[in-house]
């Protein structure tokens, strides 16, 4: 490979390999072991990157975590008597391991059960509660040695060798650490990853697209307990004894601010947070007693005034100050997969053209008195476009919402190629082939014009987590970033593949939701306000552009304020106010329409 | 052209508000005199809600707001109120879970130094103008209608004593009837001369009770002109209905 | 267990419980009017009590410095915005009130023989060293962020609760202190004796709820915070700003931890980071209350402070690990009523 080919991802790993490569050829045996500190922190704090960073969820437990598999590993190693069915566990580091993990996933997959479908703040809550619970049992039990903790744990053996050295550990804790952060790499950007990124766009846009969001956050979580066990395991071997004090809620608190200070959004920021918090807390404990002629954690202080002051200050930690600093790899992006290789995605059994797709029965909405709706019927055939307009607060945002499942009918029925759907949520319905767009538009502006879209097409990819990590999903994720790509070119915007979709204009940003709506391979596209402050131009080519789909079979319903808009390019139009339906037809007769004028300029008297 | 008075309470200059990159609002340039009613139509996403944020120091803006003769640029929401400026947003923004009466209360909070009494005195004023609002006098906000919610809005920002109220589309989602006592209020409101800057979906009934009136359109005033003119002007219909040649004729009979 | 174990365990409950409703009160309160949650609640407690026991046992008291450092930092953060906003310095009388305030406690602190002046004084003086700590803990971190992203806040809070356990550490020293009870004796009650500490406790506290209840229900300002808490954009558009609504909770905050503080110095032994476990429990009871409900909230810390005395008698070294894993099954109960997705602000 020429190194005009490397990817930054590619160039970044292999610089900081080379540098951990040469660490303990160049570092003196005090620091090397400090060194070995900082790479177990830096593991913890890259799951909280994950976690806080990417998905937006807090977590002050990651120590506690940390603690479980440690606690685990020590208690494995040094037990003298351990019970019949776990004998054969003793003398095994991996068994160890395997166990640390499954305790600590079994801990973090109960509390995010409980938390993760809540609001944000009862995930951190509930983590400092656990996390101070768990320290406190630590420090109770008796065959955890209590207050003291486990001694005389003996040097890790693997494949028989015995690393008991600290360079030897070096090498076994930052080839993890590289591993970890390749895994989180390759995660970050494949359909899982770009699931886990998108539940910052709005949860309810997920949804729609068909993210289970809940379980991306819990998959979310549970990468960062990953990593927080396979950290306890190491510090267990490292240290060579456990006691409850580094694993309590000040430490979940301290790898909290490594991550904040790193850089929360990246991902090397877990490795410059670990190692920058580790040594300015040496340095201070080394200078503030000296200066305040006591001694006590005085160092906690400096910390957390640091840390209010990067908050208000530089909320995007160390690395998003330096990284504009570092010469720019992103020019290099690597050109989409997918254009050469001839596989498609497997599209839906397309429904014939004429056929019922969206048939609404008698649908009433009340919310306490108010009626929203009232017995509405309506109907969209494929190839067909339908606009619903009506004055502002005539209930058509209520209608949508009922549409797209977000909102349930509290009369009336919803059916959708011929199957009864009110009830139903929005992530179900989206793989039924319903898609849609929003009326604010939601996209994630730090992610690629091409990223964004491919979100659309998550239910038709199958990859998950572990083939992500280990970049089994290529084949599959060609396939989907074609199909965005493919779906891209088809709106016009095909020249913008690369670009931060933030950085497009409202107009862009309104076509980029309906390729990523056409991504999913709909039969129906819900528009919400498509043309909402569009230029004259831009209202062109969206019209342009569903007449292509209305050619090609694609059933469309739009709510729209825009008259010049609806009347040029619909078959029919459906008029509301009040919640009720006033007129319904050929848009020629609704414009003649007296009850539609005067809902739009207004009483006459 | 331009709404030429004697003496503009709120003269805006070049007012910009961006969302991002986006931008909402550019090269705003409108007055408001004292004792005028004056609105601004157009259609949806045009930055009508924005303007009005912007101006009540809820947005964040670049350009000149001037009032009563002193230049601001971004005046924090605070100074407003202090200078007599009053918003009722769209939503209302009631005090959902407090009586009507406690909702009027606060409306005269920023006169929170001065004696209870004068406090009842303008609740009764209130009470006066809305006689719905007295018969639920001890409801809590959240009980009451779409109109009563409107009205009691329409009273929480009155009880400020505002010199300029702004209005964001007082009549969104009330019935026809509903709709012509906000109007009479706001007929009767001039009377009493509070200025009133009006943001109407209804363009009809807006430009019939108001003195001159912009039309926006993405984010840029495209017209503008006292009001009796604009109402028969045929591209402000076209705003509404469509640019087609037919409804113009068919309106403008 | 016997009734005299149960009637003792169960005034040890309510003792704590009580004092637990009231930081569960101040941690709503400040949450719903600022989106905060306001992990420092604790240190608030921590400061009084060890003040109270500073000045009984005749010892400097150098919280008077916090308080000057603070407010040289609202003062300076002030002057920074006037000037950017006018691009001129001005300051009027008022912005020195808090400086002149702290400088004069710090010269009272210096200088008055506090350890002979009884208990009531030093409440009083705790009181007034303790509650200006709130307003300008709001001043000095939370006002430029207040309209951040609600992660912002928390961490922002976690931040400044590590540093002010550092500055304890600082300022009292890292041994702790038990004050001696405001009065001896006990009465009986149904074949019990009611320690008289226990009255004090639940009789201030009581004496605080109805006041709170009053400061909210009728009062123009009371009212002004609950509507900050209800609509914000409203309370703004009529001029309670987001600012005064901020220093008041923070007060009342202050205030409420403070009085804890005071009420249950002579009943535990305070350590300069203790506060932080005391009002997690108060956190344990506002989200039984759903982080929206006063009386759920206190009713739980209640439920706390005797689930906390009655696991002390059955197994006594498990007492936190049981009352900080109690929040499991409430979390459960919310999460099953919960129904479809949350939309973030």
């Amino acid at each position: 490979m020429k190194p005009a080919n490397l990817s930054p991802k590619t160039l970044s790993i292999l610089c900081v390999g080379l540098a951990i490569a040469l660490g303990p050829i160049v570092l003196p045996e005090y620091q090397v072991s400090q060194v070995n500190n900082i790479g177990i922190f830096a593991l913890v704090t890259l799951g909280l990157i994950l976690l806080t960073g990417v998905a937006g969820m807090t977590s002050f437990g990651q120590a506690a975590f940390v603690g479980i598999s440690a606690y685990t590993t020590g208690y494995l190693a040094t037990s003298e008597q351990l019970p019949d069915w776990l004998g054969w566990a003793g003398a095994s580091p991996w068994a160890a391991l395997a166990i640390g993990l499954l305790l600590t996933l079994a801990v973090a997959t109960l509390l995010g059960g409980l938390t993760l479908k809540l609001s944000g703040h009862y995930l951190p809550l509930g983590t400092i509660a656990w996390g101070l619970s768990l320290y406190y049992l630590f420090g109770t039990l008796e065959f955890l040695g209590g207050h003291t903790g486990i001694s005389g744990i003996p040097p890790l053996q693997l494949f028989g060798l015995t690393l008991d050295q600290g360079y030897e550990l070096y090498y076994l804790i930052w080839a993890l650490v590289l591993v970890a952060v390749i895994v989180t790499l390759n995660l970050l950007d494949s359909r899982e990853g770009r699931a886990i990124r998108a539940l910052r766009g709005g949860q309810l846009m997920a949804e729609s697209m068909g993210v289970n969001t809940y379980r991306s956050k819990l998959l979310a979580f549970l990468v960062a307990a990953t990593f927080a066990a396979i950290a306890g395991w190491l510090y267990a071997y490292t240290q060579r004894f456990v006691a409850p004090a580094p694993f309590s809620l000040q430490s979940g608190i301290d790898y909290m601010f490594m991550a904040l200070i790193g850089g929360v959004g990246q991902v090397w920021g877990a490795l410059l947070g670990a190692a920058s918090v580790t040594f300015l807390k040496q340095w201070l404990q080394d200078l503030l007693p000296h200066l305040l002629g006591k001694s006590g954690n005085y160092e906690s202080i400096v910390f957390g005034l640091l840390i209010v002051w990067l908050m208000q200050k530089v909320p995007g930690g160390i690395w998003s100050w330096l990284s504009p600093k570092l010469p720019d790899w992103k020019i290099k992006k690597p050109a989409a997969p997918g254009a050469e290789s001839g596989e498609k995605l497997v599209r839906r059994p397309q429904p014939q053209a004429g056929e019922v797709i969206l048939d609404v029965r008698k649908v009433t909405r009340r919310f306490g008195g108010l009626v929203a709706n009232n017995d509405l019927s309506l109907s969209v055939k494929a190839g067909e476009i339908l606009a619903v307009i009506g004055p502002n607060g005539a209930g058509k945002s209520t209608l949508f919402n009922q549409l797209s499942c977000v909102d349930t009918p509290t009369s009336g029925e919803i059916h959708f190629r011929g199957v009864q759907v009110n009830g139903r949520n929005a992530r179900q319905i989206a793989g039924q082939g319903l898609s849609r767009t929003f009326q604010h538009v939601k996209l994630l502006p730090t992610m690629t014009v091409l990223e964004n879209v491919a979100i659309g097409a998550h239910l038709r990819g199958e990859c998950g987590f572990i083939s992500a990590a280990l970049r089994l999903d290529r084949k599959d994720e060609a396939k989907l970033l074609q199909e965005a790509r493919y779906q891209l070119e088809r709106v016009g915007l095909g020249n913008y593949l690369h670009v931060e979709a933030g950085s497009l204009a409202l107009g862009q940003q309104r076509i980029l939701e309906i390729a990523r709506a056409l991504c999913a391979d709909p039969c129906l596209l819900l528009l919400d306000e498509p043309a909402a402050g569009l230029r004259h131009m831009e209202k062109q080519a969206l019209a342009d552009l569903l007449r292509k789909l209305r050619a090609e079979g694609m059933a469309v319903l739009l709510v729209e304020h825009d008259m010049d808009f609806v009347m040029g390019l619909v078959d029919r139009v459906f008029v509301m106010e009040f919640g009720q339906r006033i007129a319904e037809g050929l848009p020629e007769e609704i414009q003649k329409n007296p009850a539609v004028l005067e809902a739009y300029l207004g009483g006459a008297e | 052209m331009s709404n030429v008075v004697d003496k503009p309470l709120l003269a805006v200059k070049d007012l910009c508000v961006s969302y991002g990159k986006i931008e909402a609002l550019s090269n705003a340039n409108l007055a408001v005199g004292e004792g005028q009613i004056v609105t601004v139509i157009g259609p949806n996403g045009a930055g009508k809600t924005t303007l009005l944020s912007a101006l009540m120091g809820v947005l964040p803006s670049k350009g000149e707001i001037c009032l009563d003769g002193k230049i601001e640029t971004s005046p924090p929401i605070k100074e407003m109120i202090a200078q007599g400026m009053s918003l009722v947003p769209e939503k209302r923004a009631l005090f959902a879970t407090m009586s009507v009466e406690d909702n009027l209360r606060l409306g005269s909070f920023r006169f929170h130094r001065r004696p209870k009494k004068e406090h009842e005195a303008s609740m009764e004023e209130m009470f006066a103008l809305f006689p719905r609002l007295k018969e639920r006098r001890n409801q809590l906000a959240a009980t009451l209608s779409g109109g009563e919610r409107q009205m009691l809005a329409l009273a929480r920002a009155l009880m400020g004593k505002p010199r300029l109220l702004m209005l964001d589309e007082p009549s969104l989602g009330l019935a026809p009837l509903i709709v012509r006592e906000v109007f009479r209020i706001i007929a009767e409101l001039r009377r009493k001369g509070v200025s009133i800057l009006l943001i109407e979906q209804n363009a009809r009934a807006a430009l019939r009770v108001a003195d001159y009136a912009y039309v926006l359109e993405l984010g840029h005033i495209a017209m503008e002109g006292p009001a009796s003119q604009l109402a028969n002007d045929p591209r402000v219909i076209e705003a509404y209905l469509g640019s087609s040649g037919k409804h113009q004729e068919m309106l403008s009979t | 267990m016997n009734y005299q174990i149960v009637m003792l365990l169960g005034q040890d409950g309510v003792t704590n419980g009580a004092i637990y409703a009231l930081l569960a009160l101040s941690i709503l309160l400040v949450f719903t009017v600022t989106r905060i949650l306001l992990i420092p609640q604790g240190e608030f407690v921590s400061f009084a009590a060890l003040c109270m026991a500073a000045m009984e046992g005749g010892k400097p008291l150098y919280i008077g410095w916090l308080l000057l450092a603070l407010s040289l930092a609202a003062l300076a953060l002030e002057a920074k915005e006037r000037y950017q906003a006018n691009g001129k310095l001005q300051l009027k009388g008022g912005d020195f009130a808090f400086t002149l305030y702290s400088l004069a406690a710090c010269a009272l602190l210096a200088t008055a023989p506090l350890g002979t002046a009884g208990k009531p004084i030093q409440a009083l003086l705790t009181l007034g060293l303790i509650v200006p700590l709130g307003p300008l803990m709001y001043r000095v971190f939370f006002q430029a962020i207040a309209a951040g992203h609600s992660l912002v806040l928390l961490i922002v809070s976690i931040a400044v609760h590590v540093a002010l356990v550092g500055i304890g550490l600082l300022m009292f020293g890292a041994e702790g202190a038990r004050i001696q009870p405001f009065s001896e004796g006990s009465i009986q009650l149904g074949g019990a004796n009611i320690n008289s500490q226990t009255l004090w406790v639940v009789a201030v506290s009581l004496i605080l709820i109805v006041a709170l209840y009053f400061f909210f229900e009728k009062t123009l300002y009371g009212k002004a915070l609950r509507a900050t808490a209800v609509n914000r954009l409203g309370a703004e558009l009529v001029g309670i700003s987001p600012e005064l609504a901020g220093k008041a909770s923070f007060s009342l905050a202050a205030l409420i931890g403070a009085l804890s503080g005071i009420l249950i110095a002579p009943i535990t032994t305070i350590y300069f980071d203790s506060g932080f476990v005391i009002s997690l429990k108060g956190f344990v009871g506002s989200i039984i209350g759903g982080l929206a409900s006063y009386p759920v909230a206190a009713i739980g810390a209640l439920g706390i402070g005797l689930a906390e005395a009655f696991s002390t008698f059955w197994a006594s070294s498990y007492k936190e690990v049981i009352v900080f894993t109690l929040i499991l099954p409430f979390l459960l109960w919310r999460s099953l009523a919960h129904g479809g997705v949350e939309e973030e602000e």
